[in-house]
């Protein structure tokens, strides 16, 4: 027996900000810099028209694919895909959405670029972009390194020259497979994973960049033509 | 003689043997990343040219 | 945001970073993404389908020493004599050289020797001396654990010197004063060939558990065999081996800046001893150079100079009106 009670609305108590919170400083904070419309509006402004626009959420499928084939790929250890023939479709699987994921984030680099995306206090989502492209490098390097056959060995072999030259080998040593494996699955994925999410939150709070020479209405800027990007 | 032994399940396409390489002066590249970086260049220049869906303006 | 806004960009800096207020469009971000998630797994699973991803089983120091056993026996003298890259490399690995440096900055040195490779006791003498079991590798050990540094360095490297002057065949080497030489390195190529070897110097640690294969793959790395297998598939540093992949596989093409100056003078001339700290303090630079690039003047301004945006936005820019007085855009 089932009991549909009727919404009423909370006592006034339920509502009144408490003095020194933390948790709502923080809450007002996030709600004021990105309230719950804004993080997932129903509407773009008129100018995001054109397919250049869609290489940043392919980039961001490819990652979750990524993830996802690199999760069942850890689910049997490092060296399952030598000897499984499901184990190795994986490994296929992974490698091809890393080949996407790359395709589809260069892309989406130089639409951005074109389109001077980091005008309108957006520098810092370009920043956090770049930052985020360098790390995926880093994140692709570390799986070359663990997949334990010769592709690995010699990289491992060649980096290392690379790698030692500025210092960095004496504390990240490419020949180790432990250290790079767990780089691989676990530090690298999670730092580029919140180098993502910020970057996104950032896209949101900020808005898509509009066209160079039009003003926050929708008119073409009279007082000067094209600027913001000389 | 340099051996290397693969462990290559079935695909449509083998692509493990001898790979394909274009040369131009000190340049090397591989025939794959070739198609890849052109497909790149291609699906940018298509991505700006192609016209996209009209939505509902407000 | 600039150092020295002038008047008209910080303008148009201010309306860019404006709220927009212009005419809207309906778009579902949800939808979008579920679709491109469901495009990618297609792509994916075709690709994976079609190509199926690459798989070069790796070298042992067995297949080493079954594939080239001259080049493995002149490797292990040469170990012994102090003359491989390894046995000379310096920092991590030891203090026998100094690595590489631009002018004071010698970044490698000072980093120190952390991952300490003693290359003649760890890849030869220390495997002999768990191993040995007749009299007679027992004895060369002892012949060698005997003798002074400079009496070990003389008979490594006069057998080396020999060895090369025939090819690497220890059948047909000269007769001469090599000391035990000879013999451990026959001794550790039997341990190579019977797959001892490999299994013995990943004991880079105390203990049963193994995850580190520095010690195998720097005696592999001083051999002729892994570099010549590499060299095969186009693999090498100057045959902008870094892009590539075995086999006909793509491979990484977002390095090819990163290998291209491996290839051109003075990196393969002048500097070639030190390339690999120049070229990556390089791209150290070029690497904060894209990350800072809304914060450079000129390049930044290429959007400009180059304006692809007036394609992207067309369809925006022929509806865009001119502001008349103080009305809204029509939409």
């Amino acid at each position: 027996m089932s009991a549909r009670v009727p919404a009423q609305p909370l006592p006034a108590e339920h509502h009144l900000p408490a003095s020194g919170s933390w948790t709502g400083w923080l809450r007002r904070r996030t709600e004021a810099a990105l309230p719950p419309e804004k993080l997932m509006p129903e509407r773009q402004p008129a100018y995001v028209s054109s397919w250049i626009y869609v290489f940043g959420v392919l980039t961001l499928a490819a990652f979750v694919v990524v993830l996802l084939s690199g999760a069942w790929l850890a689910l049997a250890g490092p060296t399952w895909w030598h000897t499984s023939s499901v184990g190795h479709f994986v490994n296929s699987l992974h490698l091809w959405s890393v080949e996407l994921f790359f395709f589809f984030m260069v892309i989406h680099l130089w639409g951005k670029f074109f389109l001077a995306a980091w005008r309108g206090r957006r520098a810092l989502t370009w920043v956090l972009g770049a930052v985020a492209f360098l790390c995926s490098i880093a994140t692709a390097f570390t799986g070359y390194l663990v997949q334990s056959n010769f592709d690995s060995q010699w990289i491992a072999s060649e980096a290392k020259d690379g790698i030692n030259s500025p210092g960095a080998g004496a504390f990240w040593n490419v020949l180790d497979m432990g250290q790079m494996l767990l780089w691989h699955v676990t530090l690298l994925p999670f730092g580029l994973g919140v180098l993502v999410v910020l970057h996104l939150l950032l896209v949101r709070m900020r808005g898509v960049v509009p066209p160079i020479g039009v003003d926050a209405e929708g008119f073409a800027d009279a007082g000067q033509r094209e600027g913001g990007a000389r | 003689m340099i051996r290397i032994a693969s462990t290559a399940p079935a695909s449509v396409f083998d692509l493990n043997g001898p790979g394909h390489y274009l040369h131009w002066g000190f340049v090397q590249i591989s025939v794959a990343n070739a198609v890849v970086i052109l497909s790149m260049i291609v699906v940018f220049v298509l991505a700006i040219l192609l016209p996209f869906p009209q939505g509902r303006r407000q | 945001m600039t150092t020295m806004p002038s008047p008209a960009r910080a303008r148009a800096d201010t309306a860019a970073a404006t709220p927009w207020r212009g005419p809207l469009r309906e778009y579902d971000l949800v939808k979008e993404f579920v679709v491109a998630l469901v495009v990618v797994c297609f792509l994916t699973v075709g690709l994976a389908v079609l190509f199926s991803s690459p798989d070069e089983k790796g070298l042992t120091l067995q297949d080493w020493a079954a594939a080239n056993p001259g080049d493995f026996v002149a490797t292990a003298a040469g170990e012994l004599a102090g003359t491989t890259t390894s046995a000379g490399y310096g920092p991590p690995y030891n203090a026998n050289g100094d690595g590489q440096s631009m002018g004071p900055i010698a970044p490698q040195k000072w980093a120190g020797v952390r991952i300490p490779v003693d290359p003649a006791n760890d890849f030869v003498v220390t495997p002999l001396t768990r191993s040995a079991t007749d009299p007679a590798a027992s004895l060369a050990l002892k012949q060698w654990k005997s003798a002074s540094a400079d009496q070990q360095t003389t008979w490594a490297t006069d057998y080396v010197n020999a060895l090369g002057t025939v090819d690497n065949d220890p059948g047909k080497v000269a007769a001469g004063s090599y000391g035990p030489v000879p013999a451990m390195t026959r001794d550790l190529l039997g341990l190579a060939q019977r797959g001892v070897l490999d299994s013995d110097l990943v004991q880079s640690s105390p203990g049963f558990y193994q995850t580190d294969y520095t010690r195998p793959l720097l005696f592999l790395g001083d051999s002729g065999y892994l570099e010549d297998t590499a060299g095969a598939q186009h693999l090498q540093g100057e045959q902008w081996g870094m892009m590539n992949e075995t086999g006909n596989y793509p491979g990484q093409a977002w390095l090819w800046l990163y290998t291209f100056w491996y290839q051109i003078p003075p990196f393969t001339t002048a500097w070639a001893d030190n390339a690999d700290l120049i070229i990556w303090s390089l791209m150290m630079v070029l690497s904060l150079g894209l990350v800072l690039l809304p914060f450079i003047p000129g390049l930044r301004a290429i959007p400009l100079k180059i304006p692809l945006y007036r394609v992207i936005w067309r369809q925006y820019y022929r509806t865009v009106p001119r502001r008349t007085g103080s009305g809204r855009p029509q939409a």
